[in-house]
């Protein structure tokens, strides 16, 4: 590997980690889309510092972007207080609108300077190792640092306002109850993601800040329900996206966000499928296993009905349960067996017996019903 | 260029008038589908397929290497449909929220185009990919071909909106009535939403991906304002865009770097900002208004029953007393003005030294106000 590729593949690990740690309360919160409207408002904030300050390297393009990121939010909930639209209109008729101003802003009054638009949305992976920056005596990719600082910012808020965040997130009446600011807290949120996105959209652009932000929490959130266990997954998924991203793009010659958001999909995508408890494949088999175990019950519960009475004799019988459960004959062959493994029922000649282990599961069952 | 000019080029300069017949059939298509979004809460819906349709158009050239607009449009469509059930059924079968499966829906499709793309055309740099067509879309590219694409398009999405009109208004405010009628609710979801996915195809190439989501949730939120009954909510959402698919290819056509998209976006939007402050019953300005005079009236008749409680200390129930005083008992609010208000109405009299004192018809009105009503329909 080269020194070029493996500050890429950094790079990448970090935005990955920055976009994680904030995107993990977007996707808790219901605010994804926010993220998707932040990270194309910050345009606007940059062009805007840019006609102010007129260098494109000013730190003060990121508190502009920032500052528009908050803009974008503040105005979305005015929206939104207004009662005349709805939430989501709400944001879908700010984004456009500040963003269209910023396009037309770049091409009236920033032509031929390094601010295409298409550059924001796409961003560039490949070239910022040639970007570099002096600091503490060695020229590091500026990519690298700027989101290296804004990763630490992340990790240092969250840490520092764990307890309110996670309070604010799950109980926001009790938060409020208890004296947290939840408009703070959303507040202080919403800078992180205006920062991040800033930050971000110079390598990979920011439609895929958005990729970042919110697949590897949502996949995390598919793999377990502890607050700190998802902030680690979902960063350690969004990196994994990124190295695997940059490999996949490599290969096929392809552009390197394209690929690691796609890797992030594919990651997605196993999460959904296969996660332990909420993946699509366990949730079936769960309900499978529930129709089967449910049936078995009914039948130790039919049998017990008719146990010992004159009818039983013709009631208990496993070719009549088709007629008095209406299950198909396969399906009544299937559960009697299941049934007889656990032993639950005996079959003797086509009649069925309970064990007491089976007469013990429906008297409970039936217990449990009163 | 006066406005006069500018209103017959669109009559005599064939480029104008193409992309403004092209701007205004997207108009009017994503009004009269964008109403429907809006009301179904799915505003942010045309946003994640606009992107989503990027893969579709880069699988379609890779398929079939042809560029013509048809053919990409039907790509497009095909990957907006695959990402309408990717979104319904992970939002139906997990826990997660909506959003989060719109916002991963829109990157990772996007992403996946946008590898797609460089991929085929071995350039890994994404902007020479000639995806700013997709992006931000070029009408004043439109030729009178793809005006025609658009407009059979649209007008088979119109004419099943036409069709299926008491289907999709069942749809929108009570679903589960419909569903109790036996009519299949979950197809007609899906028809009306591959009728979102048309309108937005048919946009991309006019105002591109970003501002694609603009045009499916602006005209009908203006629209809304204006009117609770949805046929002419959906027809006014469809004047709107078209109004705005005019105005902003005459007024991209006046200068060099004003794109048309995003023109049309400003347009659509000072349209929605009018309809939010000034559209009757329902606009801001008036809500205000209203306001601002029930809070005049409440204080000008607390002023007069304070006066009136003030004097009755005295003999004289017409006794000045100091505005000052009046301030005191009043609490905040302009009480001079409310005296002038209760001057004009013959309820109270000046006298000199900044004192103010009830007429015998404003004690009249005090008296009537403080006695306990009896018939609770008073006023």
């Amino acid at each position: 590997m080269s020194s070029a590729q493996i500050e890429i593949q950094l790079i990448g690990i970090v935005v990955a980690a920055a976009c994680a740690l904030p995107g993990v309360f977007l996707v808790l919160r219901g605010m994804a889309m926010m993220s998707d409207a932040i990270s194309h408002t910050v345009l606007l904030g940059i062009v805007l510092g840019f006609l102010v300050t007129g260098d494109l390297e000013s730190p003060w393009l990121i508190f502009g972007a920032a500052a528009m990121g908050l803009i974008t939010v503040s105005l979305t909930e005015l929206l939104n207080r207004t009662k005349l639209v709805k939430h989501d209109a709400a944001i879908g008729l700010v984004f456009p609108a500040l963003f269209s101003i910023a396009v037309i802003l770049i091409s009236r009054f920033a032509r031929g300077v390094h601010l295409d638009t298409d550059a924001v949305l796409l961003g560039e992976l490949a070239f910022a190792p040639f970007d570099r920056l002096l600091l503490f005596g060695t020229l590091l990719p500026r990519s690298l640092v700027v989101m290296g600082a804004i990763a630490l910012v992340n990790l240092v808020f969250i840490l520092a306002f764990y307890k309110e965040l996670k309070l604010a997130t799950f109980d926001a009446g009790l938060a409020a109850a208890l004296g947290f600011s939840p408009a703070l807290i959303h507040y202080g949120l919403m800078g992180l993601v205006s920062i991040t996105a800033v930050g971000a959209f110079d390598a990979v652009g920011s439609i895929l800040v958005v990729a970042f932000m919110v697949a590897p929490a949502a996949a995390a959130y598919l793999l377990t329900d502890k607050l700190e266990r998802m902030l680690l997954y979902a960063v350690g998924l969004g990196a994994l996206g990124a190295v695997g991203g940059y490999w996949m793009a490599h290969v096929m010659d392809a552009n390197i966000a394209g690929s690691m958001a796609t890797i992030i999909g594919v990651l997605f995508a196993l999460c959904l499928l296969f996660a332990p408890q909420r993946g699509l494949l366990a949730s079936a088999a769960r309900r499978t296993r529930q129709r089967w175990e449910f049936a078995q019950t009914m039948l130790t519960i039919h049998l017990l009905h008719h146990e010992g009475t004159p009818e039983a004799e013709v009631e208990n019988r496993l070719d009549h349960l088709h007629d008095h459960l209406r299950w198909e004959p396969a399906f009544a062959r299937g559960v009697v067996q299941r049934a007889d493994e656990r032993g639950l029922v005996r079959l003797e000649n086509g009649s069925l017996h309970l064990t007491d282990a089976g007469r013990g599961l429906a008297t409970t069952m039936l217990a449990d019903k009163r | 260029m006066t406005l006069l000019e500018l209103l017959t080029s669109l009559l005599t300069d064939h480029t104008i008038r193409t992309v403004a017949s092209g701007t205004a059939i997207l108009g009017v298509v994503s009004g009269v589908l964008g109403s429907f979004a809006v009301l179904r809460k799915q505003s942010l819906l045309g946003d994640a397929l606009s992107h989503a349709a990027l893969p579709g158009v880069a699988i379609a050239y890779m398929l079939t290497g042809s560029k013509s607009p048809a053919v990409l449009m039907l790509g497009a469509g095909i990957a907006g449909v695959l990402a309408i059930l990717v979104l319904l059924n992970v939002t139906s079968r997990t826990r997660l929220k909506e959003d989060s499966v719109l916002g991963i829906v829109l990157s990772v499709f996007f992403g996946f185009g946008l590898l797609l793309l460089t991929f085929l055309q071995r350039n890994p740099d994404a902007r020479q990919a000639g995806l700013n067509t997709f992006l931000f879309g070029q009408a004043a590219t439109l030729l009178t071909r793809d005006v025609q694409t658009m407009a059979i398009f649209g007008g088979v999405a119109l004419l099943l909106v036409l069709v299926f009109w008491k289907e999709f208004k069942l749809l929108s405010f009570d679903r589960e009535f419909g569903s109790s009628l036996g009519l299949p609710m979950r197809g007609i979801d899906i028809l009306l939403t591959t009728l979102l996915v048309v309108a937005v195809v048919i946009g991309l190439q006019a105002v591109g991906v970003v501002l694609m989501s603009a045009m499916l949730v602006a005209p009908g939120a203006a629209a809304r304002q204006w009117t609770d009954k949805l046929g002419r909510m959906t027809l006014l959402s469809a004047f709107f865009g078209a109004l705005a698919g005019v105005a902003g290819a005459l007024v991209s056509s006046l200068g060099s770097g004003l794109s048309t998209g995003p023109v049309i976006v400003l347009c659509i939007s000072l349209i929605v900002l009018v309809s939010l402050l000034f559209a009757p019953n329902r606009g801001l300005v008036w809500n205000w208004l209203r306001q601002w005079r029930n809070r005049n009236r409440l204080r000008t008749e607390a002023v007069l029953e304070n006066i009136y409680l003030m004097s009755s200390q005295h003999a004289d129930p017409t006794h000045p007393h100091a505005v000052t005083a009046l301030e005191a008992v009043s609490g905040a609010g302009n009480v001079r003005r409310s005296l002038e208000e209760l001057q004009r109405r013959g309820l109270a009299v000046p006298h000199s030294d900044k004192k103010w004192s009830l007429t015998a018809e404003g004690v009249r009105s005090a008296q009537a106000r403080l006695q306990p009503t009896k018939d609770t329909d008073h006023e």
